[in-house]
């Protein structure tokens, strides 16, 4: 208890985040074994875990990092197409949890790389400019995989980027990507438990660099760029760690979303996936973990709760959407809300102060 | 020119000329042929463009004042549409009264939805902005399959049978630009200089400009900020209207998802034409629409988007503002 | 405030796990989305037979919404009928939408499961039905597509069966006939390469043509981002020479095609799949520009065989809509689910498990005769076998072509 007190503020706040995910764990696990567990929300557990871990990454850049990045879904793409190649060429030739380990490993590396090739010259924009970028960069992953027809047989890889049938390869060889029809016969791999572990991982590794001397510098180059620059600051290699981390688990995040589902195609990691993530973390705060985690699990479950009303259920999200951003943002509304909440409180207690007042 | 000649048949015919002048002549009718066939892909490219081009000037409209991202600007376009379509495609109304009363609805939903959704937020987070665009235009989506259902509709050409405006033929009918595309060109210019001549000339322009430079500062000299941001909003969506129509004239499929994609493209557009600049608008739009269709007719079909995306990079990346944006010096 | 405000965000997600947790509150939302199939569903315990509940999944919103709903009218359309004419709820009905897209569709599906499903008709397009029936075969769920044409899909296990052909088999028919009639001798194609669908067409046919000597002259695609202008894509068929172009892509886009190629005056052969129909009943378009269009597809709304007379005079009255195949395809599947249930092998007490069982032997033993084909019988492998049928459009309507 003594400790707990003269623990540092944000060593607290971390570990309440990590006692959320441990506790929303353990519910599960009990709801599970009680037989209270319903197939819908237990099919919804590892798309949960794969959402938190990239609404968490792309804090790290929208909200640590302070840029606008429109393009989250091109990594966790990236991530996801290596991974679960690396998971089906390996498959019942290894042990599976080393071909799990290695498709995690491959696919939070690729991803890493590719946010590397695209941090280098795109994050001399900023504002706007830079959200336009990387849009643009996820639609040409996205149209390229889309167009991408990858196979191997005796004579080797083969690879187009017009059709099938000019691969020219043998009727007898392994077909890996199909175009649009994507990766088909995945086996899947993903359960909650890994999804669970992934998302501490993030955590741990998110939250020990904003806590860090590397954390302080990538804040202080969002507060403001030039006086970072000034007092020594080397902007280009802070602001590469942060865009690089966030790529690396969008791709963790991709690999296992994609070994969830049996196919994968390129189309779902469009411009509408990384503007969804983007929602997760402007509604659980920016800048706030704990809120992304939070925001990334409700806001996923609720389409499905809104099953009820079919028909209005995409029209009422979007009206959710409208409410809740002028609820939690706007100035006039949050001030409004505060005198509410302080009326409520003073006639709830009623204190020396609401007796002064008479 | 009925056949496409291959470089080894004109080598074949060359050498099976008697004369020197016959072979000259296929040469420079393989010449012709080939020059006529990438003026035609110029000219679908320059049609798409000039739509893009119109979308655009909406956007870059709003955001060099707005200073915001405007997502549901194309889904405004697609209600536009629907207005057109159903007075103009079903009711039979005279096309410029169809355009009009489109006008019209769309500048009372541009309003509406400024005050409503977008004025609460002005002193939000720019993000916040965003994704509440982005939930109106998931909104207006929605709105539109429940009014309208999902099933396609094919538009109308609103110039169809305009008796003053009729397709270009040249070269012999060899090259034909569509009526459409003539009037969008004209629509997009006739804007493009009324929207100068208003924000340069006219006592609400100036206002929008200051708006649109500091709006503390503009409000202290008494500018009524609120006022003008609507204004903006309704000259915005007023064009969107146009825009529609003219969109779907051009490529005739309408369904509520109709204004997403050319949303996205046209804010490609304003972008890679430097965003608030309103000749760069045009500028990029018509470009854009350019390598779209050139990319698709010599490079690929299925990467064309990828192209378009990759020059918008590269241009970005040497002209970080665009093709005619301003270069802001940040100060301390 | 802060904690206020996540303290807030917690006890919500408390709650909606709690509301997910009951399945009582799924269960109560049929009522509202079957309409009066429900509504008769307490009617059916006092003559004591249970009824079966099937279940529908597809695109209800987004860029397929048109396909998905037409499924859906069609399911319903079919229930409705059957539950009216015995008297009592044969069949319980509930669609779920899906937006195109696997995750979402595997919600779909989880919540169905949930509700009690025993077998399931959909989803409507290949790319979720990828992900589902990977699901049914661990589940052992019976899985019936109206039109998941994609041949991986039957490929995922024994208990998945098309009602419609397969992609493949559309595309190896159409380029049989075009050979065999001699309809062109230069072929462009222009196909959506970022649909399933149409590749699966596409490259079949591809692979087909060449064996039968059909010189294809050019072969253009576009994506569901560049459509808006498929200018150019016609420009390439013309500039090429082509007489004959293939289709095989959905009607939406198909009719931007024939009204671009009308622009310019490029008249060939157009020739499409079993995704052209529905060309005529789009609301606003010239009907007159496809005029000699073929198609290959196994239903036809002015087609005069009994059954199908009633089906679209039925459907236009309950949608105030022609059906277009989609639908057709969905009104089958469920008609095919009661002939098994007429013959006695399935009922509403079996587990789902069960009912997979008996319904593959069904299946497989079966013929049926439906709106889109007489004598309709499946293989082993899931596919359907039904005499493909090539229509002309000639005034405005569909015509057999010889």
């Amino acid at each position: 208890m003594f400790r707990l007190k003269n623990m540092r503020k944000s060593t607290k706040s971390n570990l309440v985040t990590f006692g959320i995910v441990i506790g929303f764990y353990i519910v599960i696990q009990i709801l599970s074994a009680l037989g209270l567990l319903t197939s819908s929300l237990s099919g919804q557990l590892v798309p949960i875990c794969s959402y938190v871990i990239l609404a968490v990454s792309l804090n790290l850049t929208v909200g640590i990092l302070g840029e606008l990045s429109l393009g989250h879904a091109g990594f966790m793409s990236v991530g996801a197409f290596s991974g679960t190649i690396v998971w089906t060429t390996l498959y019942g030739q290894v042990p599976n949890w080393l071909g799990l380990l290695l498709s995690f490993v491959v696919g939070g590396v690729v991803a890493g790389l590719f946010g590397f090739i695209v941090g280098v010259p795109v994050l001399r924009l900023s504002g706007d400019y830079l959200a336009i970028v990387t849009l643009a960069f996820g639609e040409i992953i996205k149209n390229v995989m889309n167009a991408c027809y990858l196979g191997y047989d005796s004579t080797g890889l083969h690879l187009s980027f017009k059709d099938a049938a000019s691969m020219n390869m043998d009727p007898t060889g392994t077909m890996i990507i199909n175009g649009a029809m994507g990766i088909t016969g995945i086996k899947k791999a993903s359960t909650f438990t890994i999804g669970i572990v992934l998302v501490i991982l993030t955590l741990l590794v998110i939250l020990n660099l904003i806590n860090s001397r590397a954390g302080r510098a990538i804040e202080s180059i969002r507060d403001n760029e030039i006086a970072a620059r000034s007092v020594g600051i080397n902007i280009t290699k802070y602001k590469l760690m942060a865009f690089i981390t966030s790529a690396v688990f969008a791709g963790i995040a991709g690999v296992l979303y994609s070994l969830n589902y049996s196919s994968l195609v390129a189309k779902k990691f469009d411009y509408n996936t990384s503007i969804l993530i983007l929602v997760f973390v402007v509604l659980g705060g920016i800048g706030n973990i704990r809120g992304s985690v939070i925001a990334a699990a409700l806001l996923t479950v609720l389409p499905e709760l809104l099953r009820a009303v079919n028909d209005y259920r995409m029209l009422i999200y979007a009206i959710v959407l409208i409410v809740v951003m002028i609820f939690s943002q706007s100035p006039q509304v949050v001030a409004w809300r505060k005198r509410i909440l302080d009326g409520i409180r003073s006639r709830m207690k009623p204190g020396p102060k609401a007796k002064e007042v008479q | 020119m009925d056949k496409i000649l291959s470089a080894s048949d004109v080598y074949d015919r060359m050498m099976s000329c008697p004369h020197y002048s016959g072979a000259v002549a296929i040469v420079l009718r393989f010449e012709v042929y080939y020059r006529m066939q990438f003026l035609s892909y110029l000219i679908n490219g320059i049609s798409l463009g000039s739509v893009y081009a119109l979308i655009a000037l909406g956007y870059t409209m709003v955001y060099g004042i707005a200073k915001m991202l405007n997502f549901a600007h194309g889904d405004v376009i697609m209600i536009g549409s629907y207005v057109v379509f159903f007075t103009f495609g079903s009711f039979g109304w005279n096309p410029a009264v169809a355009i009009i009363l489109s006008m019209i609805v769309c500048t009372v939903l541009g309003v509406l939805v400024e005050r409503v959704a977008y004025r609460p937020l002005r002193e939000a987070p720019s993000l916040a902005v965003l994704i509440t665009a982005i939930g109106v235009s998931y909104l207006l989506q929605q709105v539109a399959q429940l009014l309208w259902t999902s099933n396609p509709k094919s538009f109308p050409s609103v110039v169809a049978n305009s008796s003053i405006f009729k397709p270009l033929q040249l070269f012999n009918g060899q090259l034909t630009i569509s009526a459409e595309t003539i009037v969008t060109i004209l629509a997009c210019i006739v804007i493009m200089v009324a929207l100068l001549y208003f924000i340069n000339h006219t006592p609400a322009g100036h206002a929008m400009q200051a708006v649109s430079e500091d709006r503390g500062a503009a409000q202290l000299m008494g500018v009524n900020v609120n006022a003008t941001i609507s204004l903006t909003f309704a000259i915005g969506s007023a064009l969107a209207a146009v825009a529609g129509a003219l969109l779907c004239s051009s490529y005739p499929t309408l369904q509520p998802t109709t204004g997403a994609m050319p949303g996205i493209k046209a804010f490609v557009a304003a972008v890679f034409g430097g965003i608030g600049s309103i000749p760069g608008a045009f500028l990029g739009g018509v470009l854009l629409g350019v390598i779209e269709n050139l990319s698709k007719a010599y490079i690929s079909t299925q990467l064309s988007d990828a192209i378009v995306f990759l020059v918008l990079i590269v241009v970005l990346l040497v002209k970080p503002t665009g093709l005619l944006g301003k270069k802001v010096n940040v100060k301390v | 405030m802060k904690k206020l405000i996540s303290a807030a965000l917690a006890s919500a997600m408390v709650l909606s796990l709690a509301a997910c947790g009951s399945t009582g509150s799924s269960e109560s939302t049929s009522a509202a989305t079957t309409g009066d199939s429900a509504a008769t569903a307490e009617a059916s315990a006092t003559d004591g037979t249970t009824p079966i509940k099937l279940g529908g999944i597809g695109p209800t919103t987004g860029s397929a919404a048109s396909y998905g709903i037409a499924v859906m009218q069609g399911e319903q359309l079919a229930v409705d009928e059957i539950n009216a004419a015995a008297g009592h709820t044969v069949f319980e009905f509930k669609f779920e939408d899906d937006e195109h897209d696997a995750e979402k569709s595997m919600n779909a599906y989880n919540t169905l499961k949930d509700w009690g499903m025993q077998a399931l008709l959909g989803p409507v397009t290949s790319t979720p039905s990828l992900s589902v029936a990977g699901e049914t075969v661990n589940d052992n769920m019976f899985m019936l597509t109206p039109s998941a044409s994609a041949v991986d899909v039957v490929e995922t296990g024994d208990n998945v069966f098309q009602m419609c052909f397969t992609d493949p088999n559309q595309g190896i028919v159409s380029a049989d006939y075009i050979a065999e009639k001699g309809l062109g001798t230069k072929i462009g194609v222009i196909y959506d390469s970022s649909d399933a669908y149409s590749m699966g067409i596409y490259n079949a046919f591809a692979e087909e043509a060449t064996a039968k000597g059909l010189e294809v002259v050019t072969a253009v695609s576009f994506t569901s981002d560049n459509k808006s202008d498929l200018s150019t894509q016609v420009a390439k068929c013309q500039e090429a020479g082509a007489d004959l172009v293939f289709l095989p892509i959905y009607y939406n886009e198909a009719s931007q095609i024939l009204i671009a190629a009308d622009k310019v005056g490029y008249k060939p052969t157009f020739f499409g799949c079993d995704g052209m129909d529905g060309i005529l009943t789009i609301e606003g378009f010239d009907t007159s520009l496809a005029e000699g269009l073929m198609l290959l597809c196994p239903f036809s709304a002015t087609a005069t065989d009994e059954t199908t007379q009633k089906f679209v005079s039925a459907y236009e009255a309950a949608y105030n809509e022609t059906p277009i195949q989609f639908a057709a395809d969905a009104y089958d599947c469920v008609y095919a689910i009661y002939e098994c249930v007429q013959n006695g092998s399935i009922n509403g007490d079996m587990s789902a498990s069960d009912m997979c069982d008996a319904l593959k032997a069904q299946f497989t033993t079966m013929t049926f005769n439906g709106t889109t084909g007489e004598g309709q019988t499946w293989s082993a492998d899931g596919t359907v076998n039904k005499p493909p049928r090539v229509y002309v459009v000639t005034d405005g309507a569909y015509q057999t072509a010889e």
